[in-house]
């Protein structure tokens, strides 16, 4: 019979209309900003600089290595690398960003640099609302406004930051159990150096130095107070 | 005349579209239908010339969108793309990912893990439902059916959204899949999800035909119109659902079986008439078949890594040499050609994109209609503009 | 599928004087290629669509690739007599002795344009071919014979190519710029193409792009704001 499709489609539009009445789950409008959806805990929108510590200054990972400055898809990262180096978290002498600015307006989120960041420094944040009637310097964000301390990085991505924490304990160990190793085998060296004064002391601690110095740098950023030596 | 004469004859007569006089006396009134015409999907143009109601001419006009992808490519490492490849399609990012990282595997030998494999069916598959359905949802809101249908759409579209979300940290620019894997493995909790939605699925596309096949006006008004033979489709290059459409077997999950596609059982829709009704359909029941590929997939997902224990992240340089690598995207064959000159940076980056190749034939297949059929044909070959312009 | 060396042997067998070159590609994607003279071109790929065997009638893939001037140093051993004053039993002497020398030669090898192809077969199933033309230089002498005719798949993808590396595809319908404006006049995909300094500014707080702005205004230029 003509208009039978569309009878069938009439009631099928129906069993919406009233099914909505009756089924919770169907009621997905909020009242925001009063009511609030949670965001999917791997939600990414704008990065942010991770901190230890309480100081963000001292306790900055970043060590201006500028990997993420040349892999940002839209180059929206800009870094001046220290002259200097300065203690970071840890005691470690490091080199720091003078300025590190992202330009938010540019940024597309596409977590590019978290993922290139050899040092856990660089993260994707969750906070959205970041309207600004700035145009300009509202929207480039400096070093300080970028930092965010590890307890907040837990407080966003839990189970991300528990393995990034867990990545750099196990990489701190390493680091400590092979400083332990180096610092007994030249007890040992000296040891016996003592006795034969002839022979050199110097092969193991070169062969540490020896390592990539993409993981020479990770190790020393991890590594802990005077526990290179 | 032998076979390849007359195959050769056939084909010819497709060069060019037919000319159309018109019928009536006095000029033909120009039309440019777009930039800003609420039908052409985003910023597109058809300049018609109209004979009273009826098309006599069209071209379209593109590039209102361009942002010459290709160029920022070539000065972008190979990783730095993949993010810009999500903004092409960008209903189907996910497939797109999967096309560049196809082609960028193929052209330095990169192995896949099952697991990532299987988790690129699963998203690849999702991305194709979630298409199909806003496609439909799109032509007939362009047939006058103003939102019903889209929101039912949307409202199926919505849950896979979350689940992208969930899992790759945003809704539609995904940027997930890598040279040789993925980005971040899938939880248990995340395939529960998904299982709970595929499970929804079938109802879904029950609901929407229910709404919509046998719907007379949809029937009168698409059926015989826009019809596109199949030797034309072929040799202009047409490709995906608007292929099959036309009645050619071609699918590129069957044919390069590229991925595990081999290891699923599925089925091919086609068409008969190839007219935009045999297009609705054909989305149709590849959501089903799409639904049937998910619902093989999702127990069988094996545990394991998800990124190859070669593949690099930083310092990627592939060895001189060229890759073309294609894919099934839901709106048709989506490649990418890339060439290698040793650097970090591709020398040629090219992306074939099938939304900008199905136009081809737009103008053949609305010669002759009224001009308020041309915005049912233009919306049945389903294209992004972000993809057409590039 | 035949292999790329047995298409290149039906190619020559049926269309004498194709003037067909096997191109070897190193990556593990093993997709070698063809070159084809432009001369033959067209007779070539009817041949290839309308073969029984062969059947290429889907052109899935159609690009160009700018490969520009490259200046090649070439470290050439050049032998010579030189004179030196050598010490000998009897104080200094000239003497007259063969010197070998590295020079560094240059030259200039004449950058082409290319349309790379890549063809599949709906109907047997198999592909890609990968088949490919170059121009003769880059400047006036940059047309190839269109494919249009033989497939359709070419019309749009051989207009891009014409806009954004400037190939002149001789024997298309309708060859117009497709991306760019039509009173665009340089192809931007070409390697050596320098972005005018002329476009609308996106102010931005900082980078080049401010400092070109900020010239701009100062030379009285600016478009933008």
């Amino acid at each position: 019979m003509l208009g039978d499709g569309i009878l069938k489609g009439m009631a099928e539009t129906a069993r919406n209309f009233f099914g909505s009445y009756v089924s919770k789950e169907r009621l997905t409008t909020v009242e925001y900003p009063e009511q609030r959806i949670p965001t999917a805990e791997n939600a990414r929108v704008f990065p942010f600089l991770v901190y230890d510590g309480t100081d963000w200054e001292a306790g900055m990972r970043c060590v201006a290595c500028q990997i993420c400055e040349k892999e940002c898809p839209p180059k929206c990262i800009y870094i001046d690398k220290s002259t200097d180096k300065k203690p970071d978290y840890v005691g470690k002498p490091q080199f720091y960003p003078a300025r590190f600015d992202i330009d938010i307006s540019v940024c597309m989120s596409c977590q590019i640099c978290v993922e290139v960041c050899p040092f856990e420094a660089i993260k994707m944040d969750t906070q959205f609302e970041l309207a600004t009637d700035d145009r300009f310097g509202g929207l480039l964000y400096d070093r300080k406004e970028l930092s965010r301390s590890n307890e907040y990085y837990h407080a966003i991505h839990p189970t991300e930051a528990a393995e990034v924490d867990a990545r750099l304990a196990e990489e701190k160990a390493k680091v400590e159990a092979k400083a332990k190793a180096a610092a007994e085998a030249a007890a040992a060296k000296a040891a016996a150096a003592a006795t034969q004064p002839a022979a050199p002391a110097k092969a193991d601690s070169s062969g540490l130095a020896a390592t990539a110095p993409e993981a020479a740098s990770l190790t020393d950023a991890t590594k802990p107070a005077g526990g290179g030596s | 005349m032998s076979v390849a004469e007359d195959k050769a004859e056939r084909v010819e007569g497709w060069n060019r579209p037919p000319v159309i006089e018109p019928e009536g006396e006095g000029e033909l009134l120009e039309v440019a239908m777009g930039p800003h015409h609420p039908s052409t999907h985003g910023v597109f143009r058809m300049d018609v010339a109209l004979d009273g109601e009826r098309v006599v001419r069209l071209k379209p006009v593109f590039g209102y969108l361009h942002r010459n992808h290709e160029k920022i490519a070539e000065g972008a490492s190979y990783l730095a793309s993949m993010p810009y490849t999500d903004r092409l399609d960008y209903f189907c990012s996910l497939t797109n990912n999967w096309a560049y990282a196809l082609a960028v595997e193929k052209l330095v030998g990169q192995a896949v893990p099952e697991r990532a494999e299987y988790i690129r069916v699963i998203l690849a598959e999702l991305t194709r439902v979630q298409n199909h359905a806003s496609s439909i949802g799109f032509l007939i809101q362009e047939m006058g059916a103003s939102g019903t249908p889209l929101m039912y759409a949307f409202k199926e579209r919505e849950k896979i959204l979350d689940l992208f979300e969930s899992l790759t940290g945003s809704r539609m620019m995904c940027n997930y899949m890598r040279f040789g894997g993925c980005r971040v493995d899938v939880s248990g909790p995340w395939l529960d999800a998904t299982r709970k939605v595929v499970a929804g699925l079938p109802a879904f596309v029950d609901e929407f035909e229910a709404l919509l096949s046998t719907n007379e006006i949809l029937m009168a008004r698409c059926q015989g119109m826009g019809i596109l033979p199949p030797e034309l489709a072929v040799n202009a290059g047409v490709s995906g659902p608007m292929l099959r459409a036309a009645g050619v077997n071609y699918d590129i999950r069957k044919v390069d079986r590229y991925g595990i596609y081999d290891r699923f059982q599925f089925r091919v829709p086609l068409g008969d008439h190839g007219d935009i009704y045999d297009r609705y359909m054909v989305r149709i029941l590849e959501m089903r078949e799409s639904i049937k590929i998910l619902e093989q997939a999702l127990p069988t997902i094996p545990t394991g890594p998800i990124m190859d224990a070669k593949a690099k992240i930083r310092g990627f340089r592939p060895k001189p040499g060229e890759a073309y690598g294609r894919i099934e995207a839901p709106k048709g064959e989506l490649g990418f050609y890339l060439i290698s000159d040793g650097g970090p940076n591709p020398y040629r980056y090219r992306v074939r994109p099938p939304s900008l190749i199905n136009l081809t034939i737009l103008e053949d297949m609305c010669l002759g209609h009224n001009v308020a059929d041309v915005v049912l044909i233009f919306g049945s070959v389903d294209i992004v503009l972000g993809e057409v312009d590039r | 599928m035949k292999t790329v060396e047995e298409i290149k042997a039906a190619i020559e067998a049926a269309v004498p004087g194709a003037g067909v070159e096997f191109v070897p590609n190193p990556s593990p994607s093993a997709q070698h290629s063809l070159r084809l003279a432009p001369e033959s071109a067209v007779a070539v790929a009817k041949f290839l669509r309308d073969d029984d065997e062969l059947a290429f009638d889907f052109l899935s893939n159609l690009t160009g690739v700018d490969w520009p001037d490259k200046e090649i140093a070439e470290k050439v051993k050049v032998t010579r007599q030189v004179t030196k004053t050598v010490d000998g039993p009897e104080g200094k002497v000239d003497q007259t002795v063969d010197e070998t020398v590295e020079e560094t030669h240059k030259r200039v090898e004449p950058g082409y344009l290319e349309a790379v192809y890549h063809l599949y077969s709906v109907e047997k199933k198999h592909g890609p071919l990968v088949i490919r033309m170059r121009t003769a230089n880059r400047t006036d002498q940059a047309q190839l014979p269109s494919l249009t005719p033989v497939w359709r798949a070419a019309e749009f993808q051989e207009r891009e190519i014409f806009d954004l590396y400037g190939i002149v595809f001789t024997g298309h319908p309708d060859l117009r710029r497709i991306l760019m404006w039509d009173e665009f006049k340089d192809h931007p995909m070409r390697k050596d193409y320098v972005e005018p300094d002329d476009f609308e500014y996106e102010p931005t707080p900082h980078d080049e792009v401010l400092n070109r702005a900020q010239e701009h205004k100062s030379e009285g230029l600016g478009t933008g704001d």
